[in-house]
């Protein structure tokens, strides 16, 4: 077990190298200079000697090779660099912005489990064969909407049309429902896709038949047999669902102008700030690793295959 | 007909009854007019091979069939009442507690994430038939009845923590938990090995003599109706060809259908007196074995640091032109065995000698010339034959890879190969999946007969047939022995196949040779206890007996 | 016996018989071919000709307006009305079907061919060649995909081929993971063991067996993909790094339409509802594909 755990978390930190490295590569092998230059825009209103310790701190005269050790030094005390944009350290950016996108994230992940629940265990429990076909194909339909284009929407006709959630001055959570429904929207599609497929896949199985032989109802067999069959490799996606969820605060946050991660990033692009976006791809890719480190240790624990054997199987 | 007397009123009463599936357009009739009954105690066997409607006939009597099956016409009478057109809600107080299932699968049939005991106790919770705090106390006492050691600690353990056997004695405590009145055995031993299947069959018999109940008995082996029904029903195509006390059906059938299964299975065959004079003829000191294993051993890296020894120092002999079968259950090497034999897995130790040639020195290019001598037949028709090509691709393709043909002359080796082992020319541009089992299995033989081996090997070639089929297979391979003088490796669990077709026998345990030599010899003087054990689970013993 | 003619007579109506099967056949396989998914490959099949052959469908202009004519709602003359220097929405949405199609395109033949190309080395080598890639394809997941875009767009630029290569990567590690599991799932597979067995050289066997049932999955992936690459780059060009203004890419519109979203609510309604229905429509063929290969 403590070997497993070793390995597994070895290949973690393995894999947080290498985003690390790709991140590297694609957005600071380019000639120091390039990016110092910005640097000295007046516009910033940085002193030479401040702009001088940026200098230094990027380690910018120095061949690429040592550039890169230095910087793999510097973001392991947690020091990422600093904004061509704003001319501050990339940390304390991340700090102001990290609690926005942290409840719009979390409240949005619980929306969409909700709705994706919802579908997949409704649509498995309906008696009526063209109720079942209309839930089942919504999660197609959430898939196929542009997340950027679900949240003008849902601006125009609530908030324009209906006049039901401000768009002047709203209240802290007021201004939030309209987002927290457009991050939703596209995470529970693959998760309720991912569910419906396999309770379907589960309900086929004999011991589902054994279940009912026993004489248990349908309520019965899918909440004491099938839910926790189907929820297991759910688990799995959650890496994917990360992703999706940083995509979406991307969008999201851009579309209703909030001021969190995926505005800072949206920013970060647009005007080539790529000391910030390199620190949101390695923390993102950190994220990632410690989700799935979460799910592979705790898949032993919900799952009895996967646990040490108790006694002889003779 | 048995007379049954008018005061024991039947538990199952079987009138009329045609089922139907829908598949898409037109609801295709898999179960025509039929009628049968149980009484109190009885085994009722319902035999029948693939495609018969044996088991969607024993789905519908508990209410079980797939979401596209229903009942077309007919009556279905569990004490007089008909429950053929019963909604779920009403079948659900008869489920598992006036009928239960014992179903065919038991890797399968149980839930991998709950307990043993959790699984056990939810039938009383279902039907509320215990106050709680006495469910655990029952728990055990069922899992003891069934013969489950240490009950307590199984009541805690999961499915995958138990062996076969095992899962299908916690199957069985959950059918008899609440004493019914009819239990339905859907082929409940054909996924476990023979010497558990028979200990498992007792199990059943045993507790139908305890508690009175009557037993549907689903099976395709007629071996298993002879040694445990009452009265037996033959199904084919969906209609009963026959039905009566299992005796009479045995002694006298009357339908030529039946007739025919009976002369197919194997368990009935008698040992067959090979032409096996010429093979043993050969004069001692003539080294004439084309097949020559010496010592083999194969481990496998463990959990740690441990070996596992699949195969242990294991010797056989296989004379030119004889059939020479390896024995076992899962698990006792048959299989590792062979694939060394054929070059596909490389032995830890020993020696393996085809036709001269030493094995163990063969890599690369000599490696592929030698599988010209020894082909392999897979035991799965459906998984050995690629999906995409042609029937006609699939036996020329082996004459390509040693290309000295022109295309005509492959093709028309090929064709001559494939009509050599029965198969109609219509077949020849179709796709596998177009074919039949037995039909995938011929052009499996085909291609491997394509190249002029001198040895085929066949691993568990006919397991997956069913009995008709298996027997004119088997037809074959012995037709095709003595016309191309070919040898062949024949691995199998069941013993009464290889009694019936072999000339020398290894009996394989746990990757050691336990038995061997000719089969009169295994067969009627076995040396170990195990061999002993193996020949007396052959199904079919009391017709045999009787015979 | 039989004369030349009868037999000949014979085979020619066999024929016939056959012909008129394979006919009936076509026609039966047409009718069962379920509304939804026929109405999926119309789309397709008109947006692919917006992208070819845009004039046939429109006379307006998509870059030039017309004077006096702007934020006109939708009319019999303006079909989905006009945007605010009075350009017809409709003529700039067939106009940029071109831009999406193309970039979905190539994001997916990216994908397709370096992804898939990975991975059947991987499945078919092993050992420490197929280790390193699939070490890194996990590497490339655990980038959340827009991100992975975004640095690529840093580095390479805005622009529609840039979004598409950037969109295109993201998907390399799936294709080579799928293309890798199929590899390796029909190498376990009996029929490649037996094509071994009879003679057969590796390379014969991966050519002849391998690639062709491995690959379906990956097509049938392929063609999933080509939505997902439709809303990534829609996504990009809202965000302003795809084809620059006034380009009339479909994200684009959008986003310009989202100035006039109290007074033109046609602007960024039409497009949207376009994207929705060729994703939907390449999703519902996708899934056709999937079923056929299973």
């Amino acid at each position: 077990m403590s070997a497993y755990l070793l390995n597994r978390v070895g290949q973690a930190l393995f894999v947080l190298w290498a985003a690390f490295t790709i991140s590297f590569v694609l957005l600071q092998a380019m000639p120091g200079d390039a990016i110092l230059i910005k640097f000295q825009n007046p516009d910033l209103g940085l002193t030479a000697q401040q702009v001088a310790e940026i200098r230094a701190s990027y380690a910018a005269d120095s061949p690429v090779f040592v550039q890169y050790a230095h910087t793999i030094g510097k973001f392991l005390t947690g020091n990422f660099g600093y904004s061509v944009q704003a001319g501050v350290p990339v940390s304390s950016l991340l700090a102001a912005h990290l609690p926005a996108t942290l409840k719009l994230a979390t409240l949005g992940f619980l929306l969409a489990s909700v709705l994706a629940i919802l579908i997949a265990f409704l649509s498995s429990l309906t008696p009526f064969a063209s109720l079942r076909g209309a839930l089942q194909s919504v999660p197609s339909l959430f898939i196929s909407i542009p997340t950027f284009w679900l949240g003008i929407m849902l601006i125009q006709i609530f908030s324009f049309r209906l006049k039901l959630v401000p768009v002047i001055n709203p209240g802290p959570w007021q201004e939030l429902i309209l987002p927290v429904i457009t991050l939703a929207v596209p995470i529970s599609a693959p998760l309720a896709q991912v569910l419906v497929r396999h309770i379907d896949d589960v309900m086929t199985r004999p011991f589902v038949g054994v279940a009912r032989a026993k004489g248990a109802n349908r309520q019965w067999i899918l909440w004491r047999h099938v839910a926790k069959n189907a929820l297991l490799p759910t688990l799995t996606i959650a890496g994917v669902l990360f992703g999706e969820l940083i995509a979406g605060a991307v969008v999201t946050e851009t579309v209703f102008g909030l001021n969190g991660i995926g505005g800072l990033t949206e920013r970060a692009v647009g005007s080539q700030d790529a000391a910030v976006l390199q620190a949101i791809v390695v923390l993102s890719a950190l994220a990632f690793v410690i989700i799935n480190l979460i799910v592979d240790l705790l898949f032993p624990v919900l799952d009895p295959r996967l646990r040490t054997k108790i006694g002889a199987a003779a | 007909m048995t007379v049954i007397p008018k005061q024991v009123p039947p538990v199952l009463e079987v009138e009329g009854l045609c089922l139907a599936y829908d598949d898409g357009t037109a609801p295709r009739r898999v179960v025509q007019d039929v009628s049968f009954r149980i009484n109190p105690g009885e085994v009722v066997a319902l035999v029948g091979e693939s495609g018969s409607g044996k088991t969607t006939t024993a789905q519908s009597i508990i209410g079980l069939l797939a979401a596209n099956g229903r009942v077309e016409r007919g009556s279905i009478k569990l004490n007089g009442t008909d429950i053929a057109r019963w909604t779920d809600r009403q079948l659900q107080t008869v489920r598992g507690a006036r009928i239960s299932l014992v179903p065919q699968d038991p890797g399968n049939s149980l839930n991998p994430v709950k307990n043993i005991g959790a699984q056990i106790g939810e039938i009383f919770r279902i039907h509320g038939a215990l106050r709680p705090d006495e469910i655990d106390r029952r728990v055990i006492s069922l899992l003891e009845r069934v013969g489950l050691s240490e009950p307590e600690l199984r009541a805690r353990q999961y499915p995958h923590e138990l062996s076969g056997g095992m899962r299908q004695r916690v199957l069985i405590a959950i059918a008899i938990a609440l004493k019914p009145q009819l239990i339905i055995a859907d082929e409940p031993t054909s996924a476990l090995d023979v010497t558990v299947q028979k200990r498992i069959l007792d199990l059943i018999d045993e507790l139908r003599a305890e508690y009175g109940t009557a037993v549907l008995l689903v099976t395709h082996d007629l071996g298993v109706a002879a040694d445990r029904a009452d009265r037996i029903v033959v199904l084919q195509n969906g209609r009963i060809q026959e039905q009566g006390a299992a005796s009479a059906v045995l002694a006298a059938p009357r339908s030529p259908y039946t007739r025919e299964l009976l002369a197919a299975a194997p368990s009935f065959a008698r040992p067959v007196s090979r032409p096996q004079s010429e093979v043993r003829s050969s004069p001692p000191g003539v080294e004439d074995d084309i097949v020559v294993v010496d010592g083999l051993v194969r481990e496998f890296a463990g959990a740690g640091s441990s070996r596992f020894r699949a195969v242990d120092e294991l010797s056989f002999r296989v004379r030119r032109g004889s059939t020479h079968a390896i024995v076992g259950e899962s698990g006792s090497g048959k299989t590792t065995t062979i694939r060394s034999i054929v070059g596909f897995d490389k032995p830890t130790a020993g020696r393996i000698v085809i036709d001269g040639t030493d094995l163990s020195c063969l890599a690369g290019e000599d490696l592929r010339q030698f599988r010209r001598r020894i082909q392999l037949v897979y035991q799965n028709p459906y998984g050995s034959l690629d999906p995409r090509q042609s029937i006609l691709q699939i036996v020329t393709e082996p004459l390509l890879n040693f290309g000295r043909l022109k295309r005509v002359d492959r093709e028309a080796k090929a064709w001559a190969i494939l009509t050599r082992v029965g198969l109609p020319e219509d077949v020849f541009a179709r796709r596998p999946h177009a074919l039949s089992g037995g039909q995938r299995q011929r052009v499996a033989i085909a291609r491997a007969l394509v190249l002029d081996p001198q040895v085929l090997v066949l691993d568990e070639a006919v397991s997956a047939l069913d009995v008709s089929v298996q027997a004119r297979i088997l037809a074959l391979l012995q037709e095709l022995q003595s016309d191309l003088g070919l040898t062949y490796v024949f691995v199998s669990h069941d013993l009464a196949v290889v009694r019936q077709i072999s000339d020398t026998v290894s009996v394989l345990r746990d990757g050691r040779l336990v038995d061997g030599g000719t089969v009169s010899e295994v067969f009627e003087h076995p040396r170990s206890a195990y061999t002993r054990e193996l020949i007396n689970a052959i199904p079919g013993q009391s017709r045999r007996a009787a015979a | 016996m039989t004369t030349f003619d009868t037999l000949h007579e014979e085979t020619a109506a066999d024929a016939r018989r056959q012909r008129q099967g394979q006919r009936s056949r076509a026609a039966s396989t047409l009718r069962r071919v379920p509304p939804g998914l026929a109405l999926s490959w119309l789309i397709l099949a008109t947006v692919f000709l917006w992208a070819v052959a845009p004039s046939l469908f429109t006379g307006y202009d998509p870059l030039e307006g017309v004077g006096g004519a702007q934020l006109k709602r939708p009319t019999a003359e303006h079909l989905l009305g006009t945007d605010a220097l009075g350009r017809d929405l409709y003529a700039r949405i067939i106009h940029g079907a071109v831009h999406s199609l193309t970039g979905a395109f190539v994001a997916v033949g990216l994908g397709l061919i370096v992804g898939t190309g990975l991975g059947v080395v991987a499945g078919s080598v092993r050992r420490r060649f197929d280790d390193a890639i699939m070490r890194l394809v996990d590497v490339f997941l655990s980038i959340p995909p827009l991100l992975l875009s975004l640095s690529i767009i840093i580095l390479l630029g805005f622009g529609t081929v840039n979004a598409a290569i950037a969109v295109g990567v993201t998907s390399v590690a799936g294709f080579a993971r799928l293309a890798r599991a199929e590899v390796v799932r029909v190498r376990r597979s009996d029929y490649v063991e037996a094509a071994f067995g009879s003679g057969g050289t590796f390379v014969s066997v991966l050519w002849r067996h391998i690639l062709p049932n491995s690959l379906t999955s990956v097509l049938a992936f392929a063609s999933l993909q080509f939505g997902s690459a439709v809303l990534q780059i829609s996504t990009l060009g809202f965000l302003g790094y795809g084809a620059p203004p006034p380009t009339p890419e479909w994200g684009l519109l959008i986003a310009e339409g989202r100035n006039y979203i109290s007074t033109a609510w046609w602007l960024t309604t039409a497009p949207g509802v376009v994207v929705v229905l060729v994703v939907l429509a390449a999703n519902r063929v996708s899934q056709s594909f999937g079923r056929a290969a299973a």
